[in-house]
């Protein structure tokens, strides 16, 4: 399989990356470069085969119900590029 | 068809139509912390206060499940007579949104902890349907963007980010609002039995997607339109009804229903598209590498199906085996579990069908009047089950219970001693009665004259005799007493 | 002073515990190093005053007597894990000036067993690379030179290329490091050091900046096998925090270093043998068995079957993990901010911008084999050859192999602009023998041989069975002590 330009734009949009025109036609030729190296995984045979869910055999752990944080909104905030009074703010949302 | 089904039909100029209705329900879990953190998943709190760096999703931080969550999870799939997954699996719903900090929900895509089940729902006292359950899954709450602070700027709070939903999926079986509703009521009741979501529509802890579409009697499905967050059970009914009207105009008009998330405006009453949401999305879904697969045995299982409450169905058939209550009466009754205790209490030992006409009648009618519920009642089980016992006794009759229901509810107080108080114990002393009845029966000749002709006037005579003895002769004594007097 | 810098992580602690060497002359020593060796561009942010602060209290608490395992030892920290009051920066410039309010629980360990952070180290971005290029604080240089042109500046390997080259150059006792790929054992064998990427769950991943959350592994880079024993058992451990993180008690390494390898079964994988290996590579491998063989070893070949798609899956599974884990890098809740029209502009331009070309091309691919249409022939085909690839070495263990030896690396050490620049797959190439260890979970160790021809160190591999890391160093050190010793490189820089 291999990508087009349009295909690359809309990856890109996906991934809220913006691109220009000069990136659309060099990301377009590495994402093919690398979809044809993975390529030889259709060769497998994969029959009956389960994905992996996990490497190791065991159970996940579970965390009682108990308030054990919280109550840190000045660290909660401390890196926000932008904020106000405890808010993190951000260019206006259109609904 | 059945009669019924054809009843709920949509009349249109092209003819009948029907709503073809399926329900998405986010119910909010009902525990201290969150989903995936120990940060509190109390309602409110100051902005990002409730919110931990797990759930502001700061660099390296790990989800890890809250065990609580589970069991609730399990317990409501229990109660919905669901399909319980012992292998369950967390993906990743992936898209961008500031209020979504991690960049995806932590959600369960294509195997969910609870798989299929079914809910009994009782649209009128006369009518049952059953809902299909699709599925139950668990997954993260979203922070809050208030768009309105600023003329520029959004702001942004994650103190519902990380609470834990139950999204619970129905199959597209209803066909009418009225049904839609009483679903929902129906869920949100057996949600509060089990305890594992309060059901509170107004903060959000039950919230309701409702997928709509019309089709002619008989063919098959049409394109629906969802529409998004409808927080009231009424709003619901209103939001169903004109969708359907909405799509039914534009395919009588020869027009095609595009496919899209709309939201009910009720001031306005219609939908709208939320242009927003139109964008085709690509949620990316793949299992969450953070979290193992979530596994239990059916041990856990049965322990938590052998701890759960007496769910209202089984509560509304044991009340009218056990009370011999008419299935309207034991239906009201299971609708909440606290009135259904209370009633319970009250009629422990006594006449049921008594006790229920008056937790039904006077205590739920005045509840209603104030805005009250039933934990905040001012007259208790046992003093409702006093006024019941004075009734049964004859020691008042009906209309002065309803005096004293009054003072007990106003100024408390244990009911047989405001009786025995204020003398309003009902007169059953014939001899006292009888110097009543002769009274009224010397002042008013012309009116025995015509209760002769008219036997239909022995009324009037006994409410004079009741209001000559204060209302406390026994109505029964006072009726015999002036049959025998006017010989009518 | 020098000399103190040149003590191994352990003469070191056994000279402060015998109060030959105090905690802040050791500091003292390191820092005047990493002054000097700037031009290597090792470290992304030096704590000289934190380290000096922290040296004092471990030369307080060594006069107390209650000294930590890892007492008054100066190391350097990867830049992947979260520092509390310490710039992380994941060498991305999307994470602007993002000062942690928490501390790794990793690094936190080492802390508390009283391990003295000189700095956070520098490394592919994000660390998405093979040779330290990727960086936003500009690129590593190793130490080593090779003979043919001793100006070439030459990669530490990567991602934990700052680690690599700062602990060859011995700017640090020791180092922490990730691997998602081959991200410690790579760099360590292009830079003559010992890596060790523990079995999976073996070390917590909290705070750690994610890649690709069912790959990542902490460990550590040191200059001998006892010391990465001696630095692993203070890493490594249980954490609630990490689900993933396997709640078994920790081995006491350290005494699995130079114990008899006598009858050990060694597998030797004939998938290994690659196209196009070079002779150089193979005879080094043939030494490496032959080595063990000496010290008591059986060796068998073993078949490995799906060992040459290993690769391909990597560049499906980590991509994929990664485009998600990078969604949070969004400009709203901390790092760089870039201006937009709107919310989807401000997003777009910020990760555009904040985000290097490796890792942009990374998250892409990512998206679009977990996009609608592809998730099937691409992420999950991807999922069942990895079990597959789990599946080869099940029934290697199975069958009563203790461990695998592989070359570590398809080469030595490139040059800075060799590789990659116009194919990307080329760079990726550098993994093919270490990737099959996370795709599996298993432990693997790389260690030294020698060096080649060109002058470039070379390291061997050794894969062990899950949570066995004892056996990866009783073999480790019988390499260690068969090979020729590693002579680092003179300080040509200060
Ligand atoms: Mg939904
Ligand atoms: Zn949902």
């Amino acid at each position: 399989m291999s990508v087009d330009p349009s295909v690359v734009r809309r990856i890109a949009h996906l991934s809220r990356i913006a691109v220009d025109d000069n990136e659309v036609s060099r990301l377009n030729g590495e994402i093919n470069a690398i979809l044809s190296f993975v390529e030889t995984l259709s060769s497998v045979n994969v029959e009956g085969v389960e994905p992996i869910a996990s490497v190791l055999p065991m159970q996940m752990k579970k965390r009682p119900d108990v308030v054990t944080d919280g109550g840190i909104a000045d660290d909660i905030l401390a890196n926000a590029p932008a904020r106000e009074d405890h808010y993190f703010v951000v260019p206006k949302v259109i609904e | 068809m059945s009669e019924k089904a054809s009843a709920k039909y949509l009349k249109g100029a092209t003819g009948d139509w029907e709503i073809v209705i399926g329900m998405e329900i986010h119910a909010q879990v009902t525990s201290q912390a969150k989903l995936f953190s120990g940060a509190s998943a109390e309602y409110g709190g100051a902005p990002n206060d409730h919110v931990s760096l797990v759930d502001a999703a700061m660099p390296g931080m790990l989800p890890v499940i809250n065990e609580e969550c589970v069991r609730q999870a399990v317990r409501t799939g229990l109660g919905l007579e669901a399909q319980i997954n012992l292998r369950s699996i967390f993906d990743r719903k992936n898209y961008f949104y500031p209020d979504l900090p991690q960049g995806y929900q932590i959600s369960q895509f294509k195997h969910p902890i609870v798989g299929e089940g079914m809910v009994i729902v009782d649209v009128s006292p006369t009518e049952r349907i059953s809902v299909g359950i699709e599925r139950l899954h668990l997954e993260q709450d979203a922070g809050k963007s208030m768009h309105d602070l600023s003329p520029t700027e959004s702001h942004v709070d994650l103190n519902r980010s990380g609470v834990a939903l139950m999204e619970i999926v129905s199959k597209p079986d209803m066909r009418s609002a009225e049904e839609a509703r009483a679903y929902v009521s129906k869920l949100r009741t057996i949600l509060r039995y089990i305890g594992s979501c309060d059901g509170n529509m107004e903060q959000g802890s039950l919230r309701a997607d409702v997928n709509v579409s019309v089709r002619k009697p008989g063919e098959k499905l049409g394109t629906r339109c969802e529409i998004k967050n409808v927080n009231s059970i009424r709003f619901i009914g209103q939001a169903i009804e004109v969708e359907a009207r909405r799509q039914i105009g534009i395919l009588e008009d020869g027009g095609v229903i595009a496919q899209e998330t709309r939201l009910f405006d009720p001031g306005k009453g219609e939908t709208r598209s939320m242009r927003s949401k139109e964008e085709a999305h690509d949620y990316r879904y793949f299992p969450d590498p953070d979290l193992l697969p979530l596994e239990f045995d059916q041990a856990y299982v049965d322990g938590l199906k052998a701890q759960l409450p007496e769910l209202p169905d089984a509560k509304r058939a044991r009340f009218i085996e056990q009370y011999g209550l008419p299935p309207y009466d034991a239906g009201v009754l299971v609708m909440e579990r606290v009135s259904a205790d209370f009633f319970e209490q009250t009629a422990k030992g006594r006449d049921a069908k008594l006790a229920a006409n008056w937790v039904i009648n006077e205590l739920f009618g005045r509840l209603n009047k104030e805005g009250l519920d039933v934990a905040q009642s001012p007259v208790s089980a046992a003093a409702l089950g006093a006024i019941v016992d004075l009734i049964s006794s004859n020691v008042i009759s009906g209309k002065i219970a309803k005096d004293l229901f009054e003072i007990v509810w106003s100024e408390g107080g244990d009911p047989a001693e405001i009786v025995a108080a204020r003398g309003m114990k009902q007169v059953t002393d014939t001899s006292a009665i009888e110097a009543a009845v002769d009274a009224v029966i010397a002042a008013n000749p012309d009116k025995v004259e015509q209760a002769k002709a008219k036997p239909t006037m022995l009324g009037w005579f006994v409410g004079q005799v009741m209001k000559e003895t204060g209302g406390k002769a026994n109505p029964q004594a006072v009726n015999d007493l002036l049959k025998r007097k006017l010989d009518v | 002073m020098s000399e103190l810098t040149h003590l191994t992580l352990a003469q070191a602690r056994d000279a402060l515990r015998s109060k030959k060497i105090s905690a802040t002359e050791l500091t003292k020593a390191h820092l005047n190093a990493m002054e000097k060796a700037r031009v290597l561009n090792c470290y992304i942010t030096e704590t000289p005053e934190l380290a000096l602060d922290q040296a004092r209290q471990s030369d307080a608490r060594l006069t107390e007597g209650n000294a930590g395992p890892l007492e008054g030892l100066p190391i350097g920290v990867k830049d992947l894990y979260c520092t509390k009051g310490v710039r992380t920066t994941a060498a991305s410039r999307i994470l602007g000036d993002f000062t942690p309010t928490y501390e790794s629980t990793v690094s936190s360990n080492l802390r508390q067993d009283g391990a003295i952070s000189l700095g956070k180290l520098n490394l592919d971005e994000f660390a998405m690379g093979s040779s330290n290029e990727t960086s936003a604080f500009g690129p590593v240089i190793s130490p080593w030179r090779r003979h043919a042109d001793p100006e070439a500046k030459i990669v530490p390997g990567g991602s934990s290329g700052g680690s690599s080259a700062a602990v060859a150059a011995h700017l640090c006792l020791a180092a922490t490091a990730t691997d998602t790929g081959g991200s410690i054992r790579q760099p360590a064998a292009f830079t003559g050091t010992v890596g060790i990427k523990p079995t999976y769950g073996r070390c917590s991943r909290w705070g750690i900046v994610a890649f690709a959350s069912s790959l990542d592994q902490a460990g550590p880079i040191t200059r001998t096998v006892r010391d990465a024993a001696i630095m692993l058992r203070s890493m490594a451990g249980h954490d609630a925090k990490d689900t993933t993180s396997v709640d078994a008690p920790v081995s006491d390494y350290e005494k699995a270093v130079g114990l008899s390898v006598k009858g050990r079964r060694i597998g030797v994988p004939k998938e290994y043998r690659i196209d196009g290996m070079s002779l150089e590579i193979q005879q080094f491998w043939d030494q490496g068995v032959a080595w063990l063989k000496d010290a008591g070893a059986e060796i068998v070949e073993i078949s490995l079957p799906h060992t040459q798609y290993a690769l391909p899956t990597y560049y499906i599974i980590a991509p994929a993990e990664a485009s998600s884990n990078l969604a949070r890098y969004d400009g709203v809740r901390y790092g760089l901010r870039e201006a937009g029209r709107d919310i989807a502009d401000m997003y777009e331009k910020t990760r555009a911008k904040g985000f290097g070309s490796e890792v942009r091309r990374r998250i892409m691919i990512g998206t679009y084999v977990l996009s609608a249409g592809y998730y099937d022939a691409y992420y999950i085909r991807a999922q069942k050859v990895r079990s597959l690839i789990k599946q080869d070495f099940d029934s290697v263990f199975a069958a009563g192999v203790d461990a695998v030896l592989t070359p570590a690396t398809p080469s030595t050490a490139f040059a800075q602009g060799e590789q990659g620049s116009s194919d990307p797959v080329e760079m990726y190439l550098n993994d093919v023998f270490t990737v099959t260890v996370n795709m599996a979970g298993l432990p693997g160790i790389a260690v030294p041989g020698g060096c080649a021809a060109n002058g470039l160190p070379l390291g061997l591999q050794l894969i062990g069975r899950p949570f066995d890391e004892e056996t990866l160093f009783s073999l480790a050190s019988a390499i260690e002590q068969a090979a020729p010793k590693i002579e680092y490189p003179r300080p040509w820089w200060a």
